[in-house]
């Protein structure tokens, strides 16, 4: 006799259950279980009720890495979304060669992001990187890009830009690619000008891919933890300290597991409400 | 005319800013290590001394062949079970179907940060840290994998499952004879982006690998970064972070194509 459909499907879907029980279920429960308390790991667990989120409100140090991470962001995304625009643009034009300009600029996003900090380390050093040569070749004075505690988060943000932009112009190009010619074939018989058709057709056409390319800087922005981790270890002055690296620290250098766990449940907190604004205003904003 | 020169100018000047970091890169870690300061094009000289050095202070192949394991494995897990909960969503009616769903739906707008800690004291209360299985295990299956293989067979003729079944074929032959098959598209998107983000994972090794043996490749070499044991020698670190991109940048000079595709689409699904 044949099992029934029925079985036959829990038997395919039982590693996923299982997998989910266990590596997702469990410890987003586990996590409010952890808020609630001071633990160790070693030592037995203590409770301390609200404990953790009456320290958290008085932390100046976690709010200073929300606010690098926020800084970050209000550079990186902005940053991102023009450069990538702006390339996307030009390779949608007729020419020669698109896809090898395409695999040129894609180059970065597919080396790990330890290549790129250890690369940029260089890149930004003081006194012979090649950034500052080139500032003084060009007859301009040194930056201090790492050791400025106003240009350091900066600098991380300029370089994750250089990392990342590749991905974005492929989703900018398909979006493009998505807008249908008739619409400038009109505007152009109206006598639009570029910037007249780039402004009301292009970009309330490909909206969605702003808003992915939105969603997903601020996703990859919000994790950010091994730039600083290898380039300055937070500093200098604690400002370029991200959120996920004072996690990191709280957890596994003080063992502060109660907190630490607390303080990744704000922050996931704050992930999810920052996504939803977002796609709040991106909606109303290119659509007016 | 001048127009188009302009715009093959712009591109170009693109290139240079996206690709010559890299070629930098390979060319310091072959240069002496006085040069490197200096260093605009080509060394002087080729010396393989920094990588000599990289190799004599940490166990960079163990490392490699660690990230080779630890990824191969990941992948292989995530293509043969998320293709069996892809089939299954997709093709086998059962009751809870619809709840399997939102539950992947769920998994994937829930932010890492809050199973970190968590995830982290269930490796050691199941005595995984410092094993390749605390490496493995948690990644062995994920949402994205899953919701791309259903949306993939969806697309697949039922004809050809029903002739399928009609030959006798069970569940596990339909999927892996006659879906993987034709499923080539989906199989290398979901392999290559699992590959590469497993290959680049950096903090979930940095937390559950402490001894040397196991660390996977780009955890070892952030770690040496970091640490003391380069002695402030340019060199040596850039010739490390050159041995971590050239297994991936040589399978994106062959695949390149894939690679892009591969990203854009799962850029798009999320």
């Amino acid at each position: 006799m044949r099992i029934s459909q029925h079985w036959r499907g829990y038997g395919f879907v039982a590693p996923y259950v299982i997998h989910f029980l266990l590596f997702v279920a469990f410890p987003v429960a586990f996590s409010l279980v952890l808020v609630f308390h001071r633990w160790n790991i070693i030592a037995p667990m203590e409770f301390v009720g609200l404990g953790n989120f009456y320290r958290l409100a008085r932390d100046t140090l976690f709010f200073r890495s929300l606010g690098n991470t926020l800084m970050f962001l209000l550079i990186h995304i902005p940053l991102q979304i023009v450069v990538a625009l702006f390339f996307a643009e030009l390779l949608n034009r007729r020419l020669h060669g698109r896809g090898f300009f395409r695999a040129a600029f894609f180059l970065p996003v597919i080396v790990s992001g330890v290549v790129v900090t250890i690369l940029w380390q260089r890149l930004f050093s003081f006194d012979s990187g090649l950034l500052n040569r080139l500032l003084i070749a060009l007859g301009l004075g040194k930056v201090g890009w790492l050791v400025d505690p106003d240009l350091a988060m900066p600098s991380i943000a300029l370089m994750a830009t250089w990392k990342n932009v590749g991905l974005y112009i492929v989703l900018f190009l398909v979006g493009l690619q998505s807008v249908p010619s008739h619409l400038y074939e009109a505007a152009e018989l109206e006598g639009a000008s570029a910037w007249q058709k780039f402004r009301h057709i292009t970009l309330p056409m490909i909206n969605p891919t702003v808003f992915l390319v939105v969603v997903l800087s601020t996703i990859g922005g919000f994790s950010l933890f091994i730039e600083p981790y290898i380039l300055t270890g937070g500093g200098p002055l604690n400002r370029t300290l991200s959120a996920v690296l004072y996690i990191y620290k709280e957890g596994f250098f003080f063992y502060h597991m109660g907190y630490a766990a607390t303080l990744g449940f704000f922050f996931a907190l704050v992930i999810m409400l920052v996504v939803v604004l977002q796609k709040r205003v991106v909606e109303r904003n290119v659509t007016l | 005319m001048a127009r188009k020169v302009i715009l093959y100018l712009v591109l170009l000047v693109g290139i240079v800013v996206f690709t010559y970091p890299f070629f930098w890169m390979l060319m310091a870690s072959l240069a002496p290590e006085k040069e490197i300061e200096s260093l605009v094009l080509i060394p002087s000289q080729v010396s393989l001394n920094s990588y000599r050095q990289v190799v004599e202070k940490i166990p960079i192949f163990r490392a490699f062949c660690n990230s080779l394991l630890v990824s191969g494995a990941v992948t292989a897990g995530v293509l043969v079970f998320g293709s069996m909960v892809g089939y299954a969503l997709s093709r086998l009616r059962f009751r809870g179907r619809n709840l399997i769903f939102y539950i992947l739906l769920f998994t994937m707008t829930l932010p890492f940060q809050i199973t970190l800690i968590p995830q982290y004291i269930l490796m050691v209360k199941l005595g995984w840290v410092d094993t390749y299985l605390a490496l493995i295990a948690p990644y062995m299956m994920n949402a994205f994998g899953i919701i791309m293989f259903r949306q993939f067979f969806l697309s697949i003729p039922q004809d050809l499952i029903d002739a399928a079944r009609i030959d006798g074929c069970g569940d596990l032959q339909i999927l892996f004879r006659i879906l993987w098959p034709n499923s080539i598209p989906a199989l290398v998107t979901v392999g290559i982006i699992t590959f590469m983000n497993s290959w680049n994972e950096v903090l979930w090794p940095l937390i559950v690998i402490r001894v040397e043996k196991l660390m996977t490749m780009p955890q070892l070499i952030a770690l040496f970064a970091v640490g003391g044991r380069a002695e402030a020698q340019l060199g040596v670190k850039l010739a490390a972070a050159t041995m971590l991109a050239l297994p991936i940048v040589l399978a994106y000079l062959f695949f390149q194509r894939y690679f892009i595709e591969s990203m854009a689409t799962s850029g798009l699904k999320e």
